[in-house]
């Protein structure tokens, strides 16, 4: 019998004989908080775990904040972000072809949309679409810079986040700059991901 | 001194030649350095869990929630695995099945030697601690390197680890400092010569380590938390983006997954993702959390590997009361609560799971046979506080006193006790004699020890006091008090 048999035998062995558990009741609260809040509290949530939170009224205001916002030239864009958001005067890095790793880990920034922010946990969801890129884009830069459409990319709770996800595409729940809290279970800000985590709240 | 090396041989989780609980404990609770630690530690993380949880008025009911989901899966535990082995290859895995350690070890083996590679990067992950694969993989020579800052505290300083989510607690950040001046060269980029203790400073040095490994790292090996059997979407929360560089950068990626880790659906998702990052680091959301679904065109690995590994998981879910145990997600806020652990520290359960899952959990992965493993349902003093943090509602107590009854039935009990135990049978069988014995002892009340002199007796009796006798045995009380009025009626 091959393991996987053995194991699936096994379980049947072990389980056939016990009763159906409760069934399950999703009672708990979908939201916890009044749907007019959701920005604001992105926002404070975000704040609360070291991400440095900026408000943009207008797309055409987006290019000289992000310009304030950088610290060196080279940024990396990736395919489908919106041109103008990049200001003039950079090295923008395409990710067409890909760009290695070595590149990237050259790269002073990167820029990227979401697919949708979670108020209540502080948190950015990235799946890939336009505007995000490849996973690895927003991992070795040191400084990720983010635009959160509040007119449509933000959610209040988790649930209501998972319902907008599509789970066949590669996701990366981003809640704060990396941190560790493995020595002396402290809190520290910044170990591989990046360091720095600049959200602008557009509009 | 044993160096830790010696003691890398593993069994269901729990190392070989390692002393009973008790005796280990007799001697970390001596290391004022540990316990000066581990207080600190366990004491900061304890409270900002409280407040964490606090913030969300539906807990008990989330609670609830992941504990049924959990049983029902586990009922279903056949169904759900297959219908997640089918998502996995539709998506372009491929699905291993690991009776036990050996042979998922033999899968990973093989596996990275296909790929070329004599090096793989690791997630922190405790199924693959539980099956020492790092061990093996240096047997074939294949070189596994740690990623998390605290699996790396504990391989460069060749150490075990004591906590499931934080494994160096035990260690402060002085002692981390000169684990990192003193090995970091051993294995790759030497820590700046002026590294002071500040955790900044050390997150930085392991930052400049590691980064040259994960540039290069050609296969990565990984656990995860969740798997979706509805989707075949795998799950790994973490804080310092060591995950998101292991799951993302190989061209190879192997995940070593217990298989009670599997849960129903995509929408169970919002529960556990609730229940987890509150109760173990305590934030309403854990940095970063990576999700993936077989291998991604043009992103990420080409090449996705799942073993899923049984190694005493059936066993433990054949015994009714026990496999509770295989609900837990590993949160460790049962360590962080309990005065045993806080005392005794994780080395003490001679394992990979320490605290008290480690002591309902590693019973019943290798078996209360071995010496270690039988003294670990007895590692508590059943107060509960475990059980209440427990986000999947585990009751550890419960479990505890049924694994001490098979340790009991297993060993035959203890000599003294079951000559107690036949003494007080007969007495309770025979009334007259027991009155007997009740007005003698309460008649020489002055004359009772208030410890035992004598043999294992002496050492029960050493941090406890022996009962009172009343002065009057009760039913002598009775008799003289209501056998009027009974008979009155």
């Amino acid at each position: 019998m091959s393991s996987r048999e053995q194991i699936l035998a096994r379980i049947r062995a072990a389980t056939e004989t016990a009763p159906e558990p409760a069934s399950v009741e999703r009672d708990y609260a979908e939201t916890h908080t009044p749907a007019g809040r959701a920005v604001d509290l992105l926002a404070e949530h975000l704040t609360d775990y070291r991400a440095h939170v900026h408000r943009c009224g207008s797309d055409a205001q987006l290019a000289p904040l992000i310009a304030d916002l950088l610290t060196g030239t080279r940024l990396v864009a990736p395919p489908g972000l919106t041109a103008h958001w990049i200001p003039a005067g950079l090295d923008v890095l395409c990710d067409d072809p890909p760009l290695t790793p070595a590149t990237l880990d050259s790269a002073d920034a990167v820029l990227t949309t979401c697919a949708v922010a979670i108020a209540e946990t502080g948190t950015l969801v990235l799946d890939g679409g336009a505007g995000q890129g490849r996973r690895v884009l927003t991992l070795i830069p040191d400084h990720h810079i983010c635009v959160v459409r509040t007119a449509g990319d933000v959610v209040l709770s988790l649930p209501q986040a998972l319902g907008r996800l599509d789970p066949a595409r590669p996701l990366t729940w981003i809640s704060g700059p990396s941190a560790t809290s493995d020595i002396e279970l402290d809190r520290v800000e910044g170990v591989h991901g990046p360091r720095r985590l600049d959200v602008v709240l557009l509009g | 001194m044993s160096t830790p090396g010696a003691l890398k041989t593993l069994s269901g989780g729990v190392y070989l030649g390692m002393p009973a609980f008790p005796e280990a404990a007799r001697t970390s609770t001596h290391d004022a350095r540990l316990r000066a630690n581990l207080r600190r530690a366990t004491h900061t993380i304890r409270a900002r869990r409280a407040d964490a949880v606090a913030e969300l008025e539906d807990w008990p009911r989330l609670r609830e929630a992941g504990k049924r989901i959990k049983d029902q899966t586990l009922r279903h535990l056949d169904r759900y695995l297959l219908q997640l082995e089918e998502k996995v290859t539709a998506a372009g895995g491929t699905v291993h099945w690991a009776a036990d350690a050996a042979e998922a070890n033999r899968i990973v083996t093989s596996l990275v030697r296909a790929t070329g590679s004599t090096e793989v990067v690791k997630v922190k992950s405790m199924a693959t601690q539980e099956i020492g694969l790092n061990e093996a993989l240096e047997a074939a020579g294949i070189a596994a390197y740690e990623t998390d800052l605290a699996e790396l505290i504990v391989q460069l300083g060749q150490d075990r680890p004591s906590h499931i989510l934080v494994p160096a607690i035990h260690r402060n950040r002085r002692e981390i400092r000169e684990i990192f001046r003193t090995q970091m060269a051993r294995y790759g980029r030497p820590a700046p010569s002026d590294l002071t203790d500040s955790p900044a400073d050390l997150a930085e040095a392991a930052r400049v380590h590691l980064r040259e490994k994960f540039l290069r790292a050609k296969v990565a090996v990984s656990g995860a938390n969740f798997m979706v059997a509805e989707t075949g979407t795998m799950v790994v929360v973490e804080s310092e983006g060591n995950g998101r560089m292991c799951l993302t950068l190989p061209e190879t990626l192997i995940s070593v997954v217990g298989i009670e880790k599997v849960v129903p659906s995509w929408r169970d998702l919002e529960v556990f993702l609730q229940l987890l990052p509150r109760s173990s680091t305590a934030e309403r959301m854990n940095p970063y959390t990576t999700m993936w679904t077989g291998t991604h065109r043009g992103d990420g690995p080409k090449e996705f590997h799942l073993v899923l590994l049984d190694n005493g998981r059936t066993a433990t879910l054949a015994d009714e009361v026990g496999r509770q145990a295989l609900r837990c997600i590993r949160c460790s806020a049962c360590l962080n609560v309990c005065p045993v652990y806080e005392r005794a520290g994780g080395h003490a359960y001679g394992g990979v799971y320490p605290g008290p899952i480690g002591a309902i959990l590693a019973p019943q992965l290798a078996g209360v046979g071995g010496t270690v493993e039988a003294s670990l349902p007895f590692a508590s003093s059943l107060c509960g506080a475990c059980y209440e943090v427990c986000p999947v509602a585990i009751d550890i107590p419960e479990v505890l006193v049924h694994l001490r009854e098979q340790v009991a039935e297993h060993n035959s009990g203890h000599r003294l006790e079951r000559a107690g135990m036949r003494g007080a049978t007969w007495l309770l069988d025979h009334p007259g004699a027991l009155a007997a014995v009740e007005r003698a002892a309460a008649k020489t009340r002055a004359l009772h020890p208030r410890t035992l002199p004598l043999g294992p007796a002496k050492g029960w009796s050493e941090s406890r006091d022996l009962p009172d006798f009343p002065a009057r045995p009760f039913r002598d009380w009775w008799k003289a008090n209501h056998t009027s009025e009974m008979s009155g009626e």
